[in-house]
Parts: structure tokens; C-alpha cells; sequence
């Protein structure tokens, strides 16, 4: 009986670091997974998804900035766009960061530029080299200078387009016009 | 924090809009099948250069580009090229900065002249100090192309808008060689198949008003 209990005892022990053991196999795997959620990441994408994106039916409104790490205007207006997300955070306004960077810069030049700035905005990544096969399809007036913003809720059928570089004020009206 | 008043905010963001709306430039430059203007700017050299000067060509590809745009730096031994196969054929590259200089700085007329003897430019390299001939033009990134013909009557007619090629970042790489098709097609007495094309650039740097 005594050596029953004590193998018990012995089991329940072992029973008890196991579950620790997984609840810390757990966390470190939890830790491992989302750690990459907590920093900023670029996503790579092509024209599809950026169409797919243009065409959200949601009630949101979308604020695509185009820019890139080499465009000194983009960087001057950018902490504008990011003032947006902090402002309108937990609400139906959007900033997506959209850099026409090179593909090949995407470890060199994006990523570093957006750690350094700790952009709280989505960036994204047009991997696209022909800019003549996709801008008409995306925006007709579009010269293809950037910066460039469109502002847009499909659901309320709402567009606007800008090619220039945006003050704080014009881009905060812009957004007060159409915010839903 | 005080609570901002909202309708005094808003008159004072339309006001601000007006203004810069009205000191941008309209955007109404040429389209293909326009007359463009001749001009009469400054060239690295220090002397003036209009198209009229030009006596022999039967036209030009104007050429808006900078020292500071990465994408024209990027395309400036490929607008040599340019020239060089297409001058021989009567179609000069006359390359026009349209930059303000107090906007960007290193798109000085000085600047200008150090880029230009760097890269051995063989073609003109004007400023358009007062932007009338990029307004006139349309021109709105950098680089971008207007190649005109010069018809019987001795005016310029565009032939072409847009960008060089379909790859800005790696000339080795191009597979559309946008505006070589273009001039082969003019200089062949053909109808361009692809008068428009279009490319990310960078901005012109205005004028401050």
C-alpha cells in the first residue's frame, strides 16, 4: 500500500513537471510564433493583391500612400500617415504604407527603415517592375510620380486620389470628408 | 486639452487646401499629337539652347530628368544610349531639369555642370530655372520623355509620352524597350504602336509660391 502511495505520489510528480513542461514548451512556442506579430513586418505583395485590396467592400475607409525609402517627399509626409493610425486607432480607418522599393531591397533598405521608425501603419511591398502594365488599371490620372495617396470606402462609394506630397492639414481634411 | 473648435478647424483646412491647390499646377500638359513650344534655356555649358538650333534633326527626345531622382540616375547612362543611337538618326536627347533649385539643392544649375562632366554628358543639359517649359510640357516625374517630331511646317509635334523601358532598376534585365520601339518606329515612317507609357518616378521639386 505504502509503495502504491509513494509510486502515486511519484506519478502525480511527474504528471505535474510534465504539464509544466508543456505549459513553458507552450509559452516559448507562443513567444516564437508571435514575436514576429510584435514587430513590424513588410508584406510582400503583387499588382493582384494590391486590386484586391482597392476593391475591399468593406465599411472602411482605405488610405493607400504610395512611397519608398529613396523618396525624400514620401518621408517628409509619412509621420503624417502614422499620426492617422495612432489617431483612428480601434476605428474604421486603414493606412497602408505601399513602398515601391525594389523587391532586392526589401532586407537592406525596407525592413531596416521601418524598425528604425517604428511604423504602426501596414506597409506593404509591391513587387511589380513595370509600372506601365499596372498604374492605368489602378489609377488613370496617375503619372506614376510619387508620393501618391488614394483614399477610399467602396462600401459608401467613396474615392479620392491625390499625386503630391500631402501637408498635415490637407491630409487630415481629406480624411475628415470621408471618415466614416 | 482643450476641445478644438471644429468648425473654425475646418474653414481654416479648406482655406490652407485653396491655397496649395491653387499655387500646384494645373495639369494639363501636352498629349501625343500636341505642338509642343520650342524653348530657350540654359545649358551646362553657359550657353542657350532652343530646338531651332538644331538644324539638321527631325526631332528630339526631351527629356525631363535630375541629379538627385534615383530612378534618373539609374536610367543616365541608358539616356546616353539614347542619344547615341539616336542622334546619327536625327534625334537628339536634350535633357531639361526641371527641379527648383531651393527645393532641392543639388539640382543647382552649379550641380548641373559638376553631373554633367562626371557622366561626359554628349547631349545638352538645360535648367528651366522658372519651371514654364516643364508646366508647359506636363512634365511630372522625373524621368520623363516627350519625343517630338518636327513636321514640313517646322513646328514640334509630340510623338511620344512617357518612360524608357520597363525596368528602371536593372538596365540588364529590360525586356520592353519603350521608347527604342517608339523612335525605330518614327524613324521607319511607321505609326508608334505604344504612344503612352508610364513609370514610377520621382516628383518635380516646385517652386515654392
Amino acid at each position: 500500500m505504502q509503495q502504491h502511495t509513494y509510486i502515486f505520489a511519484a506519478h502525480v510528480t511527474y504528471r505535474m513537471i510534465t504539464r509544466k513542461l508543456n505549459l513553458l514548451l507552450a509559452a516559448l512556442a507562443f513567444i516564437l510564433i508571435s514575436a514576429p506579430a510584435f514587430a513590424q513586418q513588410v508584406k510582400v505583395i503583387k499588382y493582384k493583391e494590391l486590386e484586391q485590396i482597392r476593391n475591399a467592400p468593406h465599411d472602411t475607409l482605405y488610405v493607400v500612400n504610395f512611397w519608398a525609402t529613396w523618396c525624400k517627399p514620401c518621408i517628409k509626409e509619412m509621420p503624417y500617415f502614422e499620426a492617422l493610425t495612432a489617431q483612428y486607432k480601434n476605428q474604421p480607418v486603414r493606412v497602408m504604407l505601399v513602398s515601391m522599393d525594389a523587391a532586392e531591397d526589401l532586407e537592406k533598405r525596407v525592413k531596416p527603415f521601418v524598425q528604425k521608425r517604428s511604423l504602426k501603419s501596414d506597409v506593404l511591398l509591391l513587387d511589380e517592375v513595370d509600372a506601365n502594365t499596372w498604374i492605368d488599371k489602378l489609377e488613370p490620372k496617375w503619372s506614376g510620380a510619387i508620393p501618391a495617396t488614394m483614399v477610399f470606402n467602396n462600401k459608401r462609394k467613396q474615392y479620392e486620389f491625390v499625386e503630391k506630397e500631402l501637408s498635415q492639414e490637407e491630409l487630415q481634411s481629406i480624411i475628415l470628408k470621408y471618415k466614416p | 486639452m482643450k476641445k478644438p473648435n471644429l468648425p473654425l478647424v475646418y474653414m481654416v483646412c479648406l482655406l490652407l487646401v485653396g491655397v496649395l491647390l491653387a499655387a500646384v499646377p494645373a495639369d494639363n500638359g501636352y498629349q501625343v499629337g500636341d505642338t509642343a513650344r520650342d524653348f530657350k534655356l540654359k545649358n551646362v555649358d553657359g550657353k542657350m539652347v532652343s530646338m531651332a538650333d538644331y538644324k539638321d534633326a527631325k526631332g528630339f527626345i526631351v527629356t525631363f530628368t535630375c541629379n538627385t531622382c534615383p530612378y534618373s540616375v539609374a536610367y543616365e547612362d541608358r539616356i546616353i544610349d539614347l542619344h547615341k543611337k539616336y542622334a546619327p538618326k536625327g534625334y537628339p536627347v536634350i535633357a531639361i531639369n526641371p527641379n527648383d533649385a531651393t527645393a532641392s539643392p543639388k539640382d543647382s544649375y552649379a550641380d548641373m555642370q559638376q553631373r554633367a562632366k562626371k557622366k561626359n554628358f554628349p547631349f545638352a543639359y538645360l535648367h528651366d530655372e522658372t519651371q514654364e517649359i516643364t508646366k508647359a510640357y506636363g512634365a511630372t516625374r522625373t524621368p520623363h520623355l516627350y519625343i517630338v517630331q518636327k513636321q514640313k511646317d517646322g513646328k514640334y509635334k509630340v510623338a511620344y509620352i512617357g518612360t524608357i523601358d520597363d525596368n528602371s532598376r536593372d538596365a540588364s534585365k529590360v525586356e520592353k524597350k519603350y521608347a527604342e520601339a517608339a523612335l525605330d518606329q518614327m524613324v521607319a515612317g511607321k505609326t508608334i504602336s505604344q504612344p503612352n507609357t508610364k513609370a514610377i518616378g520621382c516628383t518635380i521639386k516646385w517652386r515654392e509660391a
